[in-house]
C-alpha cells in the first residue's frame, strides 16, 4: 500500500480545487451502499418498486450512502489525518445506474478556531453530466503540521 | 401552522423514541461501507495507522446513522421496525404516503469505535405549511437525531429535512 498523503493546513489556500473523482454508477453500487448502510427500504433494490411507487426510472443512491460517498471523497484529499467536522448536503435529483457520478469541490476558507484547531471548509459537488444531484459542504479539520493530529481533540478542544 | 393536527403540534420539541443500538459497533459494517465506496482509508484498514493516529479501530463518521437502523427481520417481530420513526409518524398522521429527504447535516462529536453500544433520540423541530413541488402537494418538517456513546459523549448529531407528499393526480 502507497505512503498515504497526509495533507497539513498550512499547504491549503482558499480557492484550491480538489482533484475531481469519477465513478461509474451500476445496480451494484446502489444495493451494496444501501445494504452497508442497513437502509433496507425497497427503492435502493427493486426497481419496480422504485418506479411505480416513486415514480422514478430506476433504484436510487440512498442518502447516508451518499453522505459515505462525500466522505471518500473529502479524505483521499486530505488523507487519515483529516477529520470530519460537520457536513450538509441537499439532494437535488437522484443518481440511477448507468450515470457516471463526478465529484468536485473546492476550498472556500481555511482558519483556525479559538483552540486552534485548523479546519477547511468545503464546498462539494456530486454531479452526472450536467445536471448537479447533491450539493455538499463540508468542515474538515487539518493538522497544523506534521506534528498535530485532530483526532487527539476532546471536549473543549472539538468544536466543529 | 394553524391546520397542523393537535397531536402532531405536541411533537415539536419533545424528545422521542429514545433507544440503545440493537447490537455492538462493529468492523463488517465499516468493512461493508468501505467496500461499497472503495474508500481505503488506512484508518480503516492498517492497524498501525489507527493505532497510531486514532488509539485503535474507529468507524468512518458518516456511518452514524447505520449504528441504529433496525433490521429487515427480527423473531416476534410483527410490524417492520422503521428508522427515524418520527418521519413515518408524520407521513401517517398527516396522510402523505410518499416521502423523500431533501437536506441532512451530520456534526460529528467524539470517534464511533469497534464495540461501542450507541444511544439515540430524535426530536421534531418543524413542520412547514403545505407546498406544491415538482414531486406533489405536500409538508417540510425537520428531524433532529442526537446519537451518543456509553460514557454519554456526543458522537454527533444530526439533522434531516424531510418532504412528505401525495403525488399529484
Amino acid at each position: 500500500m502507497p505512503e498515504p498523503v497526509r495533507l497539513t493546513a498550512s499547504r491549503v489556500r482558499e480557492g484550491d480545487a480538489l482533484p475531481p473523482l469519477a465513478v461509474d454508477v451500476t445496480a451494484t453500487t446502489v444495493v451494496l451502499g444501501a445494504l452497508a448502510a442497513r437502509d433496507w427500504r425497497p427503492m435502493h433494490h427493486d426497481k419496480d418498486f422504485a418506479v411505480e411507487r416513486n415514480g422514478v426510472k430506476d433504484i436510487f443512491l440512498n442518502t447516508p450512502n451518499q453522505a459515505a460517498w462525500f466522505e471518500r471523497y473529502v479524505t483521499d484529499w486530505t488523507g487519515p489525518t483529516g477529520r470530519l467536522g460537520r457536513m450538509k448536503f441537499r439532494m437535488r435529483d437522484s443518481v440511477f445506474p448507468g450515470d457516471r457520478m463526478e465529484f468536485s469541490g473546492r476550498v472556500e476558507r481555511v482558519g483556525a478556531d479559538e483552540a486552534g484547531c485548523h479546519w477547511a471548509d468545503l464546498s462539494l459537488r456530486l454531479a452526472v453530466g450536467d445536471r448537479t444531484t447533491t450539493e455538499c459542504t463540508a468542515r474538515v479539520a487539518l493538522p497544523a503540521d506534521e506534528h498535530d493530529n485532530p483526532w487527539k481533540r476532546r471536549g473543549a478542544q472539538w468544536n466543529p | 401552522m394553524s391546520d397542523l393536527p393537535e397531536e402532531v403540534r405536541g411533537w415539536i420539541g419533545q424528545k422521542r423514541y429514545e433507544e440503545e443500538g440493537e447490537f455492538d459497533v462493529e468492523r463488517g459494517y465499516v468493512f461493508n461501507t468501505c467496500a461499497a465506496t472503495e474508500n481505503g482509508n488506512p484508518l480503516f484498514w492498517d492497524e498501525k495507522a489507527a493505532r497510531d493516529l486514532t488509539d485503535g479501530w474507529i468507524a468512518p463518521p458518516t456511518m452514524l446513522s447505520a449504528w441504529f437502523r433496525p433490521h429487515h427481520w427480527a423473531p416476534g417481530r410483527s410490524e417492520q421496525a422503521q428508522p427515524l420513526q418520527v418521519h413515518f409518524d408524520l407521513k401517517e398522521k398527516l396522510g402523505l404516503p410518499e416521502a423523500v429527504m431533501t437536506d441532512n447535516e451530520i456534526v460529528f462529536g467524539e470517534p464511533v469505535r469497534p464495540g461501542d453500544r450507541l444511544r439515540t433520540w430524535q426530536v421534531l423541530r418543524s413542520v412547514s405549511e403545505p407546498k406544491q413541488t415538482k414531486l406533489g402537494t405536500g409538508r417540510f418538517w425537520v428531524i433532529e437525531v442526537e446519537y451518543v456513546n456509553q460514557r454519554g459523549d456526543s458522537v454527533g448529531r444530526e439533522s434531516y429535512t424531510g418532504f412528505g407528499y401525495r403525488r399529484d393526480a
